[in-house]
């Protein structure tokens, strides 16, 4: 598996780590209530296709990047930083 | 055997070996099988379940029968193909899974067993007496399964792992991959061209074909040299590529040394590889199809092809009196390659009623093989046709149901084959899998000019989509012969049929599944093992499926196939796992002061990936214990360093940095003020603790973070993430600098004492209180004083570049001595830190709480931090939670274990009752006692309430009291002082 | 028909022309009082346990694919009860005494073998975390012992006690562990649940959940729709999406999890061996073949098969542990899909839809559940009471924090578990 980071081109996997999936860029006010938390922090769309996910270059130049992948063939669509891809 | 004049051998030189003790000779060029068929040996292996006698069913890696053990002691490998196996001198092989010989097999009792050992008949019986399968009923099915043995000793061999990267990766160096490669490397392209053969051809090697007007191996040996002087193209032999995998990544697997018992200068017996390609063409050929007929196992029956393999590639011919069977017009290819090699053709079967005649040899049309005799070689064969059945004596039949493209690679990432009726065979669907283009034979084209024409075509899409220009090379002359096939799966008639010959799956069995109701081809698979062997299913899987498609009344193409999965063929745990042995499993880190430490001869623990000493033994101490209650001692009477550089540094600067640190710790940061340290909480967005330590702020916009040892790694990406992900607001960055400074804790009365003797400036409490940090010069290096303590003492800990961490250890050691003091290690760390009740992760485990740790009151609630919201919520603070407490025993028994259980005093020590468990325990010289900490339900709220701590596995039950886990100096006066 | 040895020798005798069906081939009906979608272990066993112990047999298990072809088909076969937990500890030892009548309860030879496991510690703060689990598994009325380094050389001493890079302390071993043959235990329970009456519709995918008025109605599949007065989602790999047909959202992720097995090899492998310091688990199959596996691939998928870098870190774990595997060569890999829940721990609880009950989060843990499982969801349903040793696998645990079940203390970040 070959991941293009944003910063380095194409890299092997062996590089990165994965964090799960991009929601946890969306982080809730702090007095948003506990359904917003919960669905934060657990509740997952985890889709069969095209996901949002988060992987960090631990490898490299240690940038947290948001990676559009499908989770039925692996096909990777687009990479951004995760500093620049806030919703 | 041999004929003269034929094959690809080197007669000059004449190789002998060793097959079950007995001295045989080959020439270079052979392979295990082929020079035992020379020698006339036919029997080389037995079978799985029945352990019938069986010989060499193939010329390939696929081969199900003719497996052996290669050379004794530790390097034995079990289960090797003879057929891939080639000879040098001196080569050791043995038979397998027989006993006491492979002549003689007790287990071939079996055979006669059989009609009770059919499909799935172990899952109907072996129930009664329940005790009996653990007892009698597994260890004699597990003694008679298995085919080869490990020695049980560690593996002597070296193995290697590489990475390759090219444009294009050719798979298979037959006709498609030879023209594929000869295209792409003359347009430039980096080619890695690779075949699992000792040489590259393929069929050309095992045909007599003629290319472009010549012999199939001269044309073969004038691409290959072309190839061969291109710096852009590599040529990999005896390298099978086993598995496609995500973004052009594939795995091969290179037999680098097991043709020879030479060993030069250490290199590897095998190479595993790690292929990254742009683009790939598979050129993988096909695999010819077994006939199933009743007794179709017997030593001398083969694939045709295999038969022509072994008569043109290695001069074997194959019997004396030769028979063929088959439906398609290979069978007549074979009968002519015997008659010009002066073989006998006994007789020739077509099952095809239009077969072509032939005035050399007889053809026996619309007829089929309905049995055979011979137990341990053939001897006969049983024909049967419309007007009745003959015997024929034959001790070598050829047969052929037709060819199977190995389609195997573009079915790993998902991919199903699709089929084609015409050939009456599964294909490659295209795109399969991304970059890959199929060529040839394992495209359903099997024509020798097919194969050209395609492997140019593969070359030229896929030097297209790389963006290079294709030069034009014209298709060779090659023959061009139309494949011409019909139906011929399993004869029918009575006795056993096999399909899968090393599994013993028989045309009954999977008939036998069917009317079971298992339907599935999986489940076919699955309750009778058919393809479940070392071969895969190359051999038999399509044609258990024709036979259960038949019985189930569905096509081929509905009923469908297993998945296939990697390895195609399959590769040893030490080539995968290279390196791995011993010390190279992981990284070691060591800290600056290791070679000191261990000069002094302190056992050395793992601490994640780093080294630390457990503690410095001195004479006279015979214990742990020893060494550990005085170097405690010593820290709270004197003085004592220890090497902390192992704990995670992280340097973080930027005008926001401290509301960063507001936002990752629970407490205050940004308030703290510059040459002050303070001890920080760390939590994970659900809430609980994640971390904890000490942050310096060394400047303005300058702050330093300690974290565990343990946690260093996963702090930082926390950090990075927070700062990316959360908040790119903040201006803000992070430089992990663990290995940059050496660090050192001088703990004890007297620590400020040592270190005034070495600071250019000494200090005092004024100028160094506790929580103070900044810049000294040291011996007048430029380093950092922290008077922090994990002690509880009078504390501080130095750090300096790491390049003099060695010295700087050296001569605190020296003048911690000279005070009475000296080095501690890991014990006694742990000790002073129980005594004080400071946690560790034994205790931040990452299922508790800032309340549980008693530390609820670090969370601000003047601001937001990742984890709070989380924290808040109602099952992370209501009663019943098991909170930090300490532990001291009050009753007969002395002994706290870590790993114990408490209970209330009166209870039955049963998980119903649990109330909590110990979680760290020490010897504590300063209280003489043990003392314990742990987690009870309520904990706090039950000081001076006596439990029990029961553990099972030791027998060991104490009554502790519940106290403070603060046991020692509680006010703090000390670390003041 | 009832299986013995007695009859495998009567039909040996007369030509093996006597079996049955394992199991019929209905066509679906048009209601149910219970449909169950999947017909995987944990949905097969749900079925025979209500018709086995509450006499509902007016039920359907549905398919999409073939019976046993979920993760039930494609795992490393161990069977244990040596969790340190409430809550999980009490559930895998009653699922642990499950297994150990289910040949005699199935009639059905699932190769169950107590060979026992031995769980590999590497340094003084993993005992200590050993003994606590060991403890816990006593204190349930389950087994366990804790070896020290020389008693585990004396039983396992093929491991690397040498030059290993994390040195073996010593193993928390667990004899009533072991393994069992994987697919004949989804195969047992799918004859034991037709013979009394369920039917078990293959190749019928459920496409839609009816729900009205805050009631389950029944399903829609591809072979037509199906009314049900109670409707169990059990589709481990695929619970997000079955889920999502009733419009829930799920704390799951899924994950590939790859699995290995060797050729053939005469015995060398006795026990089932963890080495917590390499994630890498391996025994013996009774066929000769080493079954082994380590961690996740670590990315959300559907593939069902991984990549080369967790092939190669489990092979290492392998190499550093057991030097003595070398030789044995992989024969086949393959990759199931995990169900990660945020705390490891599974899920078995009614949903805010009247009728609908759900049953999936089993991250690596599945197959040994599969009788505990059955046996408590089917209770769930019968009675719409938790059974007493499933009292935590609740559905809002996350939201309100209470009996949070993270035995690995990861935290939320659904891979790590």
């Amino acid at each position: 598996m070959r991941i293009t980071c944003p910063y380095c081109g194409e890299r092997d996997r062996r590089e990165f780590y994965y964090r799960g999936a991009a929601v946890d860029l969306d982080r809730p006010a702090p007095d948003a209530d506990e359904a917003a938390w919960d669905d934060f922090v657990y509740q997952r769309e985890n889709p069969a296709g095209p996901t949002r996910e988060l992987w960090y270059h631990e490898g490299g130049c240690g940038a947290w990047i948001v990676v559009t992948r499908n989770t039925m063939t692996h096909e990777m669509i687009d990479v951004q930083l995760a500093s620049e891809a806030q919703e | 055997m041999r004929i003269d004049g034929k094959g690809l051998i080197d007669r000059t030189q004449s190789i002998p070996f060793v097959f079950d003790g007995v001295g045989y000779s080959g020439y270079s060029g052979d392979t295990l099988a082929s020079a035992l068929l020379a020698n006339g040996v036919r029997l080389m292996g037995r079978s799985f379940k029945y352990h019938r006698p069986r010989g060499v069913l193939t010329a390939g890696s696929e081969e199900p029968n003719a497996l052996v053990t290669v050379g004794a002691g530790a390097a034995q490998e079990p289960n090797v193909r003879a057929t891939m196996q080639e000879i040098y001198p001196g080569l050791d092989a043995h038979s397998q899974n027989r006993w006491p010989s492979l002549n003689f097999d007790v287990m071939g009792i079996n055979d006669l067993a059989a009609p009770f050992l059919g499909a799935g008949f172990y899952y109907k019986t072996f129930m009664w007496p329940k005790s009996f399968w653990e007892k009698l009923y597994e260890p004699v099915i597990r003694r008679a399964a298995g085919l080869g043995a490990l020695s049980g000793q560690d593996n002597p061999d070296k193995y290697e792992s590489a990475y390759a990267f090219c444009d294009l990766l050719i798979i298979g160096a037959g006709p498609a991959g030879l023209m594929a490669a000869l295209v792409a490397g003359r347009a430039g392209a980096d080619v890695i061209l690779a075949d699992e053969n000792s040489r590259v051809g393929g069929r050309l090697l095992a045909e007599s074909y003629e290319v472009d007007g010549k012999p199939g191996p001269v044309w073969v040996d004038e691409v290959l040299a072309e190839l061969a002087s291109m710096d852009n193209v590599r040529i990999m032999t005896r390298t099978t590529v086993a598995g496609a995998y995500d973004q052009g990544t594939f795995a091969a697997l290179e037999r680098v040394l097991h043709h020879t018992d030479r060993r030069p200068n250490g290199a590897p017996l095998e190479t595993y590889w790690r292929i990254v390609a742009k683009r790939s063409v598979l050129a993988a050929g096909a695999l010819e199809r077994p006939v199933a007929f009743r007794n179709n196992d017997r030593p001398g029956i083969m694939t045709a092809g295999a038969v022509r393999a072994y008569l043109n590639r290695w001069g074997v011919r194959p019997g004396r009196n030769v028979t063929i069977f088959g439906n398609t017009d290979d069978i007549h290819r074979t009968a002519r390659d015997l008659l010009d090699a002066g073989v006998h053709v006994a007789a020739v079967i077509d099952s095809r009623h239009d077969a072509p005649l032939s005035d050399d040899y007889e053809v026996l049309r619309g007829a089929q093989v309905c049995g055979t005799a011979g137990r341990k070689g053939l001897e006969a064969i049983t024909v049967r046709r419309a007007s009745g059945e003959d015997r024929i004596h034959t001790d070598c039949l050829a047969m052929t149901g037709g060819w199977n493209p190995s389609v195997h690679l573009t079915c790993h990432m998902n991919g199903r084959p699709t089929w084609r009726r015409e050939i009456e065979a599964f294909v490659p669907t295209p795109d399969a899998v991304p970059g890959m283009i199929t060529a040839g034979a394992c495209n359903g084209s099997f024509s020798t000019f097919a194969c050209l024409h395609e492997g140019i075509s593969a070359a030229e899409s896929s030097l297209s989509e790389l963006g290079l220009k294709a030069p034009k090379v014209a298709v060779p002359e090659a023959e061009d012969t139309p494949y011409v096939i019909s139906q011929l799966w399993a004869v029918p008639g009575k006795g056993r049929a096999w399909l899968d010959f090393q599994n013993d799956v028989t045309v009954k069995d999977v008939k036998q599944a069917a009317t079971e109701n298992f339907r599935s081809v999986e489940h076919v698979k699955r309750y009778t093992t058919q393809g479940m062997a070392t071969d895969q299913g190359k051999n038999s899987n399509v044609a258990a499926l024709a036979v259960l498609a038949d019985a189930t009344g569905r096509g081929i193409p509905e009923t469908g196939t297993t998945t296939f999965r990697p390895p195609y063929a399959p590769i040893a745990i030490a080539a995968l796992g290279a390196g791995a042995e011993g010390a190279g499993f992981k990284p070691q880190r060591f800290t600056t002061s290791h070679k000191a430490t261990a000069a002094r001869k302190a056992p050395m623990i793992e601490a994640g990936l780093w080294y630390r000493p457990s503690y410095f033994p001195k004479d006279g101490e015979t214990t742990w214990r020893q060494s550990c209650d005085r170097e405690v001692n010593m820290v709270r009477q004197t003085v004592g360093v220890c090497d902390v550089s192992t704990l995670g540094k992280i340097d973080i600067q930027g005008p926001d940095a401290g509301a960063f640190l507001d936002f990752v710790y629970t407490n205050m940061f940004s308030t703290l003020k510059v040459g002050r340290t303070r001890y920080g909480l760390m939590l994970r967005e659900d809430g609980f603790v994640m971390d904890d330590g000490t942050t310096a702020r060394l400047g303005e916009t300058h702050y330093l973070m300690t974290t565990t040892t343990a946690a260093a790694g996963e702090v930082m990406k926390h950090l990075e993430f927070v700062h990316q992900g959360l908040r790119p607001d903040l201006d803000v960055s992070f430089t992990s600098v663990t290995e940059q400074w050496a660090q050192f804790a001088v703990a004890g009365p007297k620590s400020r004492e040592l270190l005034n003797d070495l600071l250019d400036t000494p200090i005092d409490d004024e100028s160094w209180p506790f929580m103070a940090c900044g810049p000294i010069s040291v011996l007048g290096v430029q380093g950092r004083l922290f008077r922090i303590s994990f002690s509880g003492e009078h504390a501080y800990e130095i750090a300096v570049p790491a390049r003099y961490g060695a010295s700087l250890f050296d001569i605190l050691t020296k003048k911690a001595e000279a005070l009475g003091g000296g080095l501690y290690g890991m014990e006694a760390l742990n000790v002073l830190r129980i005594e004080k009740g400071f946690i560790t992760h034994s205790e931040i485990h990452g299922r508790t709480t800032a309340y549980d740790i008693g530390m609820g009151r670090m969370v601000s609630q003047k601001k937001d931090c990742i984890g709070k919201t989380m924290s808040e919520r109602p099952g992370l603070e209501e009663p019943g939670r098991e909170r930090l407490v300490g532990l001291k025993p009050i009753g007969e028994s002395r002994e706290l274990l870590a790993g114990a259980h408490l209970y209330k005093e009166e209870a039955e020590p049963v998980r119903t009752n649990d109330q909590g468990y110990v979680t760290s325990v020490c010897y504590s010289p300063t209280l003489e006692t043990m003392l314990g900490v742990g987690f009870l339900a309520d904990g706090p709220d039950r000081y001076g309430e006596v439990v029990k701590m029961v553990d099972h596995l030791r027998g060991v039950t104490t009554l502790c009291e519940v106290v403070n886990p603060v046991f020692f100096d509680p006010e703090g006066g000390r670390v003041r002082g | 028909m009832r299986f013995s040895g007695l009859r495998v020798l009567k039909e040996g005798l007369t030509g093996n022309k006597g079996w049955t069906p394992h199991w019929r081939e209905p066509e679906p009906k048009s209601e149910y009082d219970i449909v169950i979608i999947g017909g995987g272990g944990h949905g097969l066993s749900t079925a025979y346990y209500l018709a086995k112990e509450y006499g509902l047999t007016n039920i359907a298990v549905l398919e999409k694919g073939y019976i046993g072809g979920g993760n039930i088909g494609r795992n490393t076969t161990i069977v244990r009860a040596n969790y340190f937990l409430q809550g999980n500890s009490e559930f895998y030892s009653h699922s642990l005494k499950l297994w150990e009548g289910l040949e005699e309860d199935l009639n059905y030879n699932v190769m169950h073998s107590q060979r026992g496991i031995i769980n590999l510690f590497h340094s003084d703060g993993q005992r200590d975390a050993a003994a606590r689990r060991g403890n816990m598994m006593i204190s349930q009325g389950d087994d366990a012992i804790l070896l020290n380094r020389d008693e585990l050389k004396k039983m396992v001493p093929y491991l690397n006690f040498d030059d290993l890079r994390f040195p073996l302390y010593g193993g928390l071993y667990h004899p009533r562990g072991g393994t069992a043959r994987h697919d004949a235990v989804a195969w047992g329970y799918a004859r034991g649940a037709d013979q009394r009456g369920v039917d078990l519709i293959q190749n019928c995918e459920v496409t839609g959940i009816d729900i009205e008025n805050g009631a389950v109605r029944g399903v829609q599949t591809s072979r037509g729709p199906i009314r049900a007065k109670k409707v169990a989602m059990v589709a481990a790999g695929r619970s997000g999406q079955v889920a999502a047909m009733a419009e829930m959202r799920l704390p799951i992720e899924s994950h590939v999890l790859q699995a290995f097995v060797t050729e053939g090899l005469k015995p060398c492998i006795d026990h089932v061996v963890t080495f917590g310091m390499g994630h890498f688990y391996i025994s013996q199959s009774d066929k000769g073949g080493l079954v082994f596996g380590g961690d996740l691939d670590f990315y959300a998928s559907y593939a069902a098969r991984g990549n080369l870098p967790t092939v190669e870190s489990v092979m290492e774990a392998g190499m550093a542990l057991m030097p003595m595997i070398g030789k044995a060569r992989v024969l086949r890999s393959w990759g199931g899909i995990m169900d990660m829940s945020p705390d490891g721990s599974p899920i078995i609880d009614k949903t805010d839809i009247e009728g609908l009950y759900l049953n999936c989060g089993w991250n690596y843990g599945g197959f040994k559940a599969v009788p505990g499982s059955g046996n408590v969801f089917a209770h769930l349903i019968a009675t719409d009471r938790y059974h007493e040793n499933a009292t935590g696998f609740r559905l809002d645990r996350f939201r309100t924090g209470r009996g949070i079940i993270d035995e690995e203390g990861k935290g939320s970040q659904h891979n790590l578990h």
